[in-house]
């Protein structure tokens, strides 16, 4: 039988998976929508731009379905308490991604209406991204939980800070689009994401110290993680390798090469990501619950585990072919069908 | 009644599942009968079952687009609005829906984009496959799904402890004793409800003389489904009422509009059931009648409403009629099959005008059907959410206020109303245009820019002339 401690951990582990397959690859789709209407040759590269992710946002969103269900099924004294908490954000977030996933298929079809299906898809994209940046925010800063329920009020999460990660997101997530159409275009609309790049780079890196540097100061328990000694030590590659990344990531666009910027924004949002999960290990509701109080009982656990050792794997495998079927650059006047 | 957060709540429940089912209910049987085209296309070559299939693949991209978007919401809405509710069940209920994103909602969701663009990228095999893929994710789905949903109805295999619901033995949880009928009958409805809709296209295209070899094919295959089908639905729904009185005593005597326990309890055929006054009015039955379809004895024992306190009790009245609406729905479909049937034996089935025009009607009834099922269903486990252990109002939000919520439930009516008649447009217009290769409109792409193309590469608008707009793939190539 499987230790039931070990089960808590790896079932933290694979809702950080989801959570972070999501924002990879979610990212990049919505990244697109955010840019959408700037594009610098109009309605055909909005074309273009469009069907770079036709094929794959479906399956990149399911695992916005997966973080949340993993958190019901691992941690469902979590799930009841951050999702009430949240409540408004949820609801920008599930109505814009309404509007967003279905200007997919009704822009196509549209001749009348198809500039407002194409305002659908920017303002869906960019209203989700921004509501999944305050949602981040406001997990960073915690939640008012008395026994078992939420007991804050409606607008808890309205804070500076909340709303300051929804801007980072919306930039961070550009950014990730931008580097995405670099790798899938050509011509015009790579030069013009060759120029843009940088600048949301810039954006990104301001965002990621300001978040940096907040965090620690109002939170104690992040203070003490990341500046007493040893740890200083351990962790300080954190940091180091996120410029190094940035710098990086900055040379091979000036490089004008296709496939680097994109990987390495990949591995920005990963150390972002890595650092955040440093701050908040380990708990599942911030302030003070953690992973093991919010976790399901082992005969929940073990029942599911057995299923994700084969399950999740195979997901990777069929999502790395879809991946493989629609590889290489998205032409004007090439379609897909 | 009065606008507490709970009504709203379950208010919002209701219009946003409503809505939702529309989308599964559709598509659940489009897939597979997708699927069913590129087989047949596979094995005979024949490009008139191609033509079909991606035709009746751009409507699937609609309705799906919009069951997915739709879906995400109700998986969300467990958390935001029935905290309670997912903090008692979750041990049980999170791992069932868990299995459902990772067995279903992957696999429909990935191989949808190679059925839907992967055409002239992969193998036909290889194309074939995605289409099965997509429809065997559709037809799991259904099984997660139905088996929460028939937990909540029968729940079984389940330990209280502390007040929560902890899981004792999964394979009794996951085949609780109502999962078997309740996942047969709606998989049957789901294959109904698409089947109709491809009749009445087919019927509607051949009234009008347009695509009719295309249009003969859907018509006949349908009609065949139907006619199977219905019948077999009307005898798994008997066992699905079976079992309703075994396990949910209270729902089937609403269900009855039983209020006294009887020997021998009559067939009620209609009546106005009044839970103030616990008696129906003007009720017209057929005594035994009930005793013989659910006990098969004249004198079996059927318990009324009154054995139980009145809160209890579902609501008698819509339970009572939205049962009747389904059942009356179904055995018209069986008379539908039936007519059908003969029409083929006396080889009028593509040319008998009322026929063709009574399909055309009759293509929203699965859907509808689907709806007053549910509501049977739903309403007649009232006023629990899991029968027998956890009432609706214990399930609930307990920081939810009223502001909240009459917000969410007005931004998602306004939204849900856009989206869908925009749905519903596109979809108008895709049935009117018919598939590829029967009667072409005259091509227009010579003076329009060539565009890349999406699921359904040609856009369905009437172009600023009046004229319908029209890009065709072949030539943009
Ligand atoms: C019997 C069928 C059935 C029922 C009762 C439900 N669903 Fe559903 N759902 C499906 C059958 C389905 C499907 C066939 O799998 C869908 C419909 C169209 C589609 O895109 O997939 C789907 C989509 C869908 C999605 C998006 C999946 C994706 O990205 O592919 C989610 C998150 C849900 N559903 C969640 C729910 C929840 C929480 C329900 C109950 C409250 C629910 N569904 C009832
Ligand atoms: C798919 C078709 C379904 C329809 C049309 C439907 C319809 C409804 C309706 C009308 C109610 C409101 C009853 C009331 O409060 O008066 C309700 C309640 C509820 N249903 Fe369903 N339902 C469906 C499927 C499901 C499934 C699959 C689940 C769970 C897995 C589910 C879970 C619930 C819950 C938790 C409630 C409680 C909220 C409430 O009682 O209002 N439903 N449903
Ligand atoms: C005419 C014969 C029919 C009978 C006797 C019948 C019987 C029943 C019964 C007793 C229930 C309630 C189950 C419960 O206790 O929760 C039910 C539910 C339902 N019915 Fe029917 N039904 C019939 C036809 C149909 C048809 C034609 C459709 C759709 C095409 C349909 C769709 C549904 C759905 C979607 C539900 C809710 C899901 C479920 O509980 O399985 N039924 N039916």
């Amino acid at each position: 039988m499987l230790d039931w401690i070990d089960l808590t951990l790896a079932f933290a582990f694979i809702g950080g998976l989801a959570i972070f397959m999501y924002v990879l690859m979610d990212g990049f789709d919505l990244g697109v929508g955010i840019l959408f209407p700037f594009l610098p040759g109009g309605e055909d590269d909005r074309d273009i731009a469009m069907n770079t992710v036709a094929p794959i946002w479906d399956g990149n969103e399911t695992w916005l379905i997966l973080g949340g269900a993993a958190l019901f099924a691992g941690f469902p004294l979590a799930y009841s308490v951050i999702l009430p908490a949240l409540y408004l954000p949820l609801l920008l977030m599930l109505i814009a991604l309404i509007f967003r996933g279905v200007a997919f298929e009704f822009r196509f079809k549209a001749v009348t209406s198809r500039g407002a299906w194409g305002y659908s898809f920017f303002f869906g994209s960019l209203f989700a991204t921004f509501a999944q940046g305050v949602i981040l925010g406001a997990f960073i800063q915690g939640f008012e939980v008395e026994g078992r329920d939420f007991v804050g009020g409606l607008l808890d999460w309205l804070t500076p800070f909340s709303l300051m990660t929804g801007v980072a997101l919306v930039c961070g997530y550009a950014l990730l689009g931008c580097t995405w159409l670099i790798l899938k275009t050509e011509d015009g609309l790579r030069d013009w994401c060759y120029r843009l790049a940088p600048k949301l780079l810039l954006g990104v890196l301001i965002f990621i110290g300001l978040v940096s540097l907040i965090t620690p100061l109002w939170n104690e328990a992040v203070r003490d993680r990341w500046f007493t000694f040893p740890n200083l030590l351990y962790l300080a590659p954190v940091p180091v390798l996120t410029l190094l990344v940035a710098a990086m990531l900055l040379t091979t666009v000036r490089q004008r090469r296709d496939g680097p910027p994109f990987v390495l924004t990949m591995l920005l949002f990963l150390l972002a990501y890595g650092g955040l999960a440093i701050s908040l290990w380990p708990l599942a509701i911030p302030p003070d619950i953690t992973i093991w109080d919010a976790a399901s009982p082992p005969e929940s656990q073990v029942f599911l585990f057995v299923g994700l050792v084969f399950l999740v794997p195979t997901i990777l495998a069929y999502t790395a072919y879809t991946y493989w079927v629609f590889r290489g650059k998205i032409r004007a006047g090439e379609g897909y069908h | 009644m009065d606008l507490d957060p709970l009504t709203l709540a379950r208010i919002q429940f209701a219009f946003t599942i409503s809505f939702h089912i529309l989308f599964p209910a559709f598509t659940i049987g489009l897939a597979c009968w997708i699927a069913v085209l590129e087989g047949r296309w596979l094995l005979t070559g024949r490009d008139i079952f191609r033509q079909l299939s991606e035709y009746w693949t751009k409507i699937f991209a609609v309705s799906f687009g919009l069951g997915v978007v739709s879906g995400i919401v109700m998986s969300y809405q467990f958390g935001t609005n029935w905290s309670r509710f997912s903090d008692i069940g979750g041990y049980i209920l999170g791992p069932l829906i868990n299995y459902e994103v990772v067995t279903a909602f992957f696999l429909e969701a990935t191989f949808l984009g190679v059925l839907l663009f992967g055409r002239d990228r992969v193998p036909r095999g290889m194309h074939f496959f995605a289409a099965c893929m997509v429809a065997l994710g559709t037809l799991i789905s259904a099984f997660w799904i139905l088996s929460s949903n028939s937990f909540m109805q029968t729940p079984a295999g389940y330990e209280l402890r502390d007040g929560r619901l902890f899981p004792v033995d999964w394979w009794q949880i996951v085949f609780n004793p109502s999962f078997p009928y309740r996942y047969f009958h709606m998989v049957m409805a789901c294959f109904l409800t698409t089947a109709f809709v491809v009749a009445g296209v087919s019927a509607w295209h051949l009234v009008k003389r347009r695509f009719v070899d295309h249009a003969k094919i859907g018509l006949s295959m349908s009609l065949w489904l139907i006619a199977v089908l219905a019948p077999a639905q009307v005898f798994v729904g008997d066992l699905t009422g079976l079992n309703t009185l075994e396990h949910q005593p209270t729902k089937l005597a609403a269900l009855e509009g039983h209020w006294e326990t009887y020997e021998g309890a009559p067939l009620i055929l209609f009546a106005i059931p009044d839970q103030e006054a616990e008696m129906n009015h003007f009720e017209i039955s057929i005594p035994k009648l009930g005793s013989i379809i659910l006990t098969h004895d004249p004198d079996g024992v059927i318990r009324g409403l009154k054995e139980w306190p009145a809160e209890d009790r579902p609501p008698v009245l819509p339970v009572f009629f939205a049962f009747r609406a389904m059942v009356g729905l179904g055995l018209l479909m069986v008379a539908i099959g039936f007519v059908s049937l003969w029409l083929r034996w006396k080889g009028r089935l593509y040319d008998t005008g009322w026929f063709l025009q009574t399909l055309r009607f009759t293509s929203p009834i699965g859907f509808l059907a689907i709806m007053f099922g549910w509501i049977t269903t739903e309403l007649g486990r009232q006023p629990w959410t899991v029968y027998g252990i956890l009432r609706t109002e214990d399930s609930v939000t307990p920081a939810l206020t009223a502001a909240g919520v009459l917000t969410s439930l007005t931004i998602f009516f306004l939204a849900y109303t856009t989206v869908f008649s925009a749905g519903i447009y596109f979809l108008v217009r895709l049935f009117q245009r018919g598939p590829e290769g029967g009667v072409r409109a005259p091509d227009l792409t010579a003076n329009r820019p060539k565009r890349p193309f999406s699921a359904a590469p040609e856009a369905i608008e009437p172009g600023p002339s009046g004229r319908p707009t029209r890009i065709s793939p072949s030539a943009a190539e």
